[in-house]
Parts: C-alpha cells; structure tokens; sequence
C-alpha cells in the first residue's frame, strides 16, 4: 500500500475489515467507498426485537484528511431517517463519541455498534425536542454544532 | 511513563519580544514621585514575573511539593493544576482525605500503588476485544490507531497501560496541542480514557518545536490564569504576568508601564468596585442597549414590543408582527377598538388602559435617557485618554519650543507633569461616572456628586491651559497658572477618592439594583 497517506492505509484497512466481517446488519457500499475513500456509505438494519425492528437506515460517513485524529462526520442519508430523541430530522446525530469523546482508537465499526445500540435502547420514536429550530438554524456540518448531549439513557 | 526529563519540560523559551515600550518621552522614572506612589500603592507588594520566571515559579511549586509529597514531579504538576496551584489545598487532600479519589479526581493514575496491579482500565476501547483475539508476531503488538504491527519497543502508553505506536501518539498530541489548543488537559488517547497525558510525556512523544512550544504556552498560560495569586499584564503585546502575596484588588504596574487592577485586570478604577465595574461593562455591552436607543426614537407594540416606525397617516396602527397583529392607537397607545372610525384624532389620551400603555415606555425611556447620560459622560474621559500619547507627544514638542525661549529642561518639566495628572484626572472621573451610575441618592451621594462636578471642571480648565499655544512673553504667567491648575485638580481628585473611600468604610453607599 505504498504512495497512500497514513490516514488513506487506515481507512483501506477498515474498509477490508468491514467487507470480510462485517458486523450483523451491517454493509458497507464497497462499489462507493473505493472510488472515493473519504465517502462511505453503510446500509444498517433496524435491530430484531427493537422499535427499529425492519427498519432499514443509511449512515453516511466523510473523513478528513486527519483522519483517525479527527473524527469523521456521520449523519443518516436517505428516505429514512430514524425517529429518535437524538437524531435530528436533517440527519445529524447527538452521540458524544461524534465529537468531544471522540478517540483515534475509535473506527467506523465501533461507531456503527454505538449507532446502533442507541437505536436499540429507544423506548419511545419521537425526534428531539428542539428539532425544529435545530434543523432550521444549524451548520450543514454536524461537527460545528456545539452540542450539549441529551441524556445518555433514553 | 517513567521519564527522567520531568523538569525539562521547558527549555528556556523566551515568548517576550524585546520590550522597547517607551514611546521616547518617558525620561523620568515612574518613581520620581515618591509620596504619590507611596499613596497610590501602600503596602502592596507584587512582582512583575518575564516567561521564563513564570515558568521557573512553577517548577520551584513544584519542587516545593515534591519535598514534602515524594511523587514523580509530573503527578505533582497534574494534582497541583488541579487545585489550582493552591499547595495548601493539595497538602491537606493528600493527607486528609481519600487518596485513591485523589488521585482519580484528578485524572492520574495513583503513582504509590504498585506497578503489577495496574490493568487497562475496563471502561476503554470497545475495539480492544475484537483486536486482542488477533495473533501477533513476538515482539510486537498491533496499534489500535494506526492497525498496523509495530515493534513492541516502539509502542507506549500512560500508566493507564493504553499502548499506540508512537507515531501515532505524536500525531494525536499534535492534533491536540495546534487544533484543539489543549494542554494541561490532554486525555489518553484511548476511547473513554480520561488519565492525563503528562508534560514529560508530551515532550518525549514530539519532536516538532514549533508545537512543543505551543504546547509551553500552553501550558504556562493555564498556571497563570488558574493560581489566584499571578495574572497576566493585560496590555496587548506583553508577556509578563504580576505576582501578588494576597488577592485585593490594588493598582499594580507591569514592568512594560501597563497600570490595572489585579483583581480584575481592568485599567485601574478608583473609586468604583471590580464588580460593579464588571456590571456596567457587560451593560455596554449589551446590544439591548443599541436597540434601547432605536426604540427611543420610535414605539414599541403595546402587546408584544416590536418596534414601530409611524410612516404618516392616520393613528390606527396595526402591529407588523404576524403573531400579535394588535390594533391599537399612535397617540394613546390604547388598543384601537373604543377608537372607532376616529382616524385622526385621539380623545382617549386619558383612560386608564392608555396611561398605562405610556408610562410604561416613558419609564423604560427615562431609565435609558440616564444610561446614556452617564455612558456619554463616561465614553468622553475614555476617548480622552485614548488620545493620551498624542497629547503628551504635543506637550513635548512645547516643552522643546520653551527651551528655545530660555528655559531650562527642569523648568519645563511642569508640563508633563500638567499631562499626568490630567490623565490621572480622566481616569478617575470615567470610573465615577460608572459608580455614580448605580449610586442611589443620600446626603453621602450628594456631596459625592458636589465633588466630581468640582473635578470635572477643574480637568477641563487644565485641558484647555495645555491646549493654548505657548508665546514668548507669558512663559512665565503661563507655567505659573498650569501649575496652580494641576494642584487644584490633584486635589480635588484625592479630596474625591477619599471620600468615597471613607464612605466605603462607614458604609454610607446604597446601590440601585
Ligand atoms: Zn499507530
Ligand atoms: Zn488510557
Ligand atoms: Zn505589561
Ligand atoms: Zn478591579
Ligand atoms: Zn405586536
Ligand atoms: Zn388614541
């Protein structure tokens, strides 16, 4: 893997991890992710026996070029948006990990797994309950938002 | 991270540009006059501290713990900045109280327990259990940053036993000193981690100096702003801080002229207190204020206060607001119903509903009309002074033209004087106007107030002196009524303070909330 940049090798050893095993539910768009490493779309299903149950969902992920020691951006693309407290109806998402508790020794599976077990532990689908002025006022970039995070247990 | 270099952390690094503050008139030294400082200052003692002082001070805190407390030093950094550099403090937790939290509470792994016991902390890395089961090579692990095999002897961690390559590490730090601006606050760079990463660390893992010396100031600058007893000069280019025994708030002068107040950092503000000083700064402020001054000139919407402009016609006005829309009348401000199909005219100036309606924005004008005679009067004395450098720049030209007409240096030296006191005069009188402000009425106040209209015109009379032109024949006249103008303002300026102070100490002023 010579000529690539320390951040371009990490990301092409995740996204081989990703393919061989990926996690339940999971899949990430290879066809995508090799033309444009800094751009992966994942395909991520609603967990068995959740509120979510049937359910399917695509995250998207942008990379900087600093990429693990910044965190990547990742918000929820598509027609389905999940109705959460936390995931706001543009897509952003408010899970600490994103950006003040972010770790390079964090990585895109790690991220999926948290993504998803916050959809797991959901007792009622309803959106944030500032979404609409959130939506209405916020950067377009997820990561400039400075978010004060709802409470971890809902 | 067993380090021998704890106290290297800083090779000396100088952030002080050569100082060449004096503006070339500042002949004299700031201690000519002996009784005026003496005054001013009484027994204040403090220390002007350069980078390299600052950063020495904190290795002797340091050292001073280390005495007593037998940790490596930078355990003692990251407990010291825990408690604010407060070694009293630190001394009595350490001894009192729980260790174990001690240590926890400030983010380091306890130095005392034995090296054996240690385990990575559970609550870390959840990709940790996927990589372990991974089969690595002898000699070398796999960093969970970069996931790639690195040589176990190019791997390392905190106590906490996180280990990454240190490549990886360099970068994180880096990542974190010049983007984020961290310093004393830099975590593990494992997930959910939140052990310190210690200054020798740091200045093992990177190598760059253009980021170990952000990292110094970065550092320098958290043990300046979080111990009570140092603060920085606050004047725009200097890079000393001023060490006191015990915090008051006193005039203090940096050794690059700069006079403030150590308790608050404001230029210096005799008569008014730090805190009501910080009150009215945040009322300047304060945009409302701005929007306080449109609305002065126009009418707010009796319901819901936006603001009206009238463009002519008749009185039936209609809130533009699209939620409130109330009707209601341009004369009496009384809702517009009892009006009728009276367009033009008003008749109802004096219901209840509409006296109601104009008293409450004639109170809200009225409060906003004596801000601003106070901001004006206040905002005046700072523009002055803002203008100080000219005018002693003027005054020296004059000073120069003087001794051609044969007077000598010292006899001219009147006029600088003259500009000091003037200066000292401004000051003064821009901070009572702050205190006057939220000074409520008494019998103390009215001769408070007697006082700063004497001085207030006393200052202008020695303004316009330095401001006439200096001809031959009333040299002498002249020095002779600047000087009787500047002792009068000098003064009236102490006879002012004083009796502020002393009413501080009776407790004669009552403030308006
Ligand atoms: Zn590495
Ligand atoms: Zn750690
Ligand atoms: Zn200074
Ligand atoms: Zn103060
Ligand atoms: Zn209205
Ligand atoms: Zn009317």
């Amino acid at each position: 893997m010579a000529g690539l940049s320390p951040s371009e090798r990490r990301l092409q050893k995740e996204l081989m991890s990703l393919m061989k095993e990926p996690p339940p539910g999971m899949e990430v768009d290879s066809d995508k992710a090799e033309q444009n490493l800094n751009l992966w779309t994942i395909h991520m299903k609603g967990a068995e026996g959740t509120l979510y149950d049937g359910e399917e969902f695509q995250l998207q992920f942008k990379f900087g070029p600093k990429y693990p020691f910044d965190s990547p951006e990742v918000t929820f693309i598509g027609n389905n948006i999940p109705v959460h407290p936390h995931v706001y109806s543009n897509g952003h998402i408010c899970l600490s990990i994103l950006t003040d508790d972010w770790s390079p020794a964090l990585s895109v599976q790690s991220v999926c797994l948290s993504i998803v077990s916050m959809l797991s532990s959901c007792k009622e689908k309803k959106r944030p309950p500032d979404n609409t002025f959130y939506v209405k006022t916020c950067n377009k970039n997820p990561k400039k938002t400075k978010w004060w995070y709802h409470d971890d247990s809902v | 991270m067993d380090s021998d270099e704890d106290m290297e952390t800083f090779e000396v690094d100088s952030g002080n540009e050569s100082s060449s503050d004096d503006i070339g008139f500042n002949i004299e030294d700031q201690n000519q006059n002996p009784k005026d400082r003496q005054n001013d200052i009484e027994e204040f003692v403090f220390n002007v501290l350069s980078t390299e002082e600052i950063v020495q001070h904190m290795i002797d805190c340091i050292k001073e713990v280390n005495i007593i407390v037998e940790i490596p030093a930078t355990t003692t950094r990251i407990l010291l900045n825990h408690f604010k550099w407060d070694k009293e403090k630190l001394m009595e937790r350490y001894y009192d109280g729980d260790q174990e939290q001690l240590f926890a509470e400030a983010r380091v792994i306890n130095p005392l327990a034995s090296r054996s016991s240690q385990q990575p902390s559970t609550s870390s890395s959840m990709s940790s259990k996927a990589k372990v089961s991974r089969r690595c090579p002898p000699n070398s692990e796999e960093c969970e940053i970069c996931f790639t095999l690195i040589p176990s002897n190019l791997m390392t961690g905190l106590e906490c036993n996180h280990r990454f390559c240190t490549q990886c590490w360099c970068e994180y730090l880096t990542t974190k000193i010049m983007a984020e601006g961290m310093g004393q606050t830099i975590a593990c760079a494992a997930h959910g981690c939140n052990i310190l990463v210690d200054d020798a660390t740091v200045m093992r893992l990177v190598r760059d100096p253009k980021v170990r010396l952000k990292y110094q100031h970065l550092i320098t600058n958290s043990f300046v702003e979080c111990n009570r007893l140092l603060r920085w000069c606050p004047s725009p280019d200097c890079n000393n801080a001023v060490k006191v025994q015990h915090v008051e708030a006193h005039p203090v002068t940096c050794k690059c002229g700069h006079r403030f107040c150590f308790a608050c950092g404001e230029n210096w503000h005799d008569p008014v207190r730090c805190s009501l000083l910080k009150r009215w700064i945040k009322k300047c402020d304060d945009d409302s204020e701005t929007s306080n001054w449109i609305a002065a000139n126009t009418k707010e919407c009796p319901k819901c206060n936006v603001t009206i402009e009238k463009d002519g016609g008749c009185n039936h006005m209609v809130c533009k607001n699209q939620s409130c829309k109330t009707e209601f009348c341009w004369v009496c401000l009384g809702s517009w119903e009892p009006h009728g199909s009276s367009w033009y005219s008003c008749n109802r100036f004096n219901e209840e509903e509409a006296k109601e309606a104009r008293g409450a924005q004639e109170r809200s004008r009225a409060a906003l009309q004596r801000y601003l005679f106070y901001c004006n009067r206040y905002m005046n004395h700072m523009q002055s002074l803002k203008f100080e450098n000219k005018l002693y720049a003027s005054v020296k030209e004059k000073m120069e033209e003087m001794q051609h007409h044969c007077m000598s240096w010292i006899e001219v030296q009147f006029l600088k004087k003259a500009v000091d006191i003037l200066c000292q005069c401004r000051q003064t009188l821009m901070y009572t106007y702050v205190f006057a402000y939220y000074l409520r009425k008494n019998n103390q106040s009215t001769i408070f107030e007697d006082n700063q209209r004497d001085l207030e015109a006393a200052t202008e009379k020695l303004s316009e002196y330095l401001e006439r032109d200096i001809t031959n024949e009333n040299l002498a006249n002249i020095k002779q009524q600047v000087q009787d103008k500047y002792r009068y303002c000098d003064l009236r300026r102490k006879k002012l303070l004083e009796h502020v102070h002393e009413g501080y100490e009776k407790e004669s002023w009552e403030y308006m909330d």
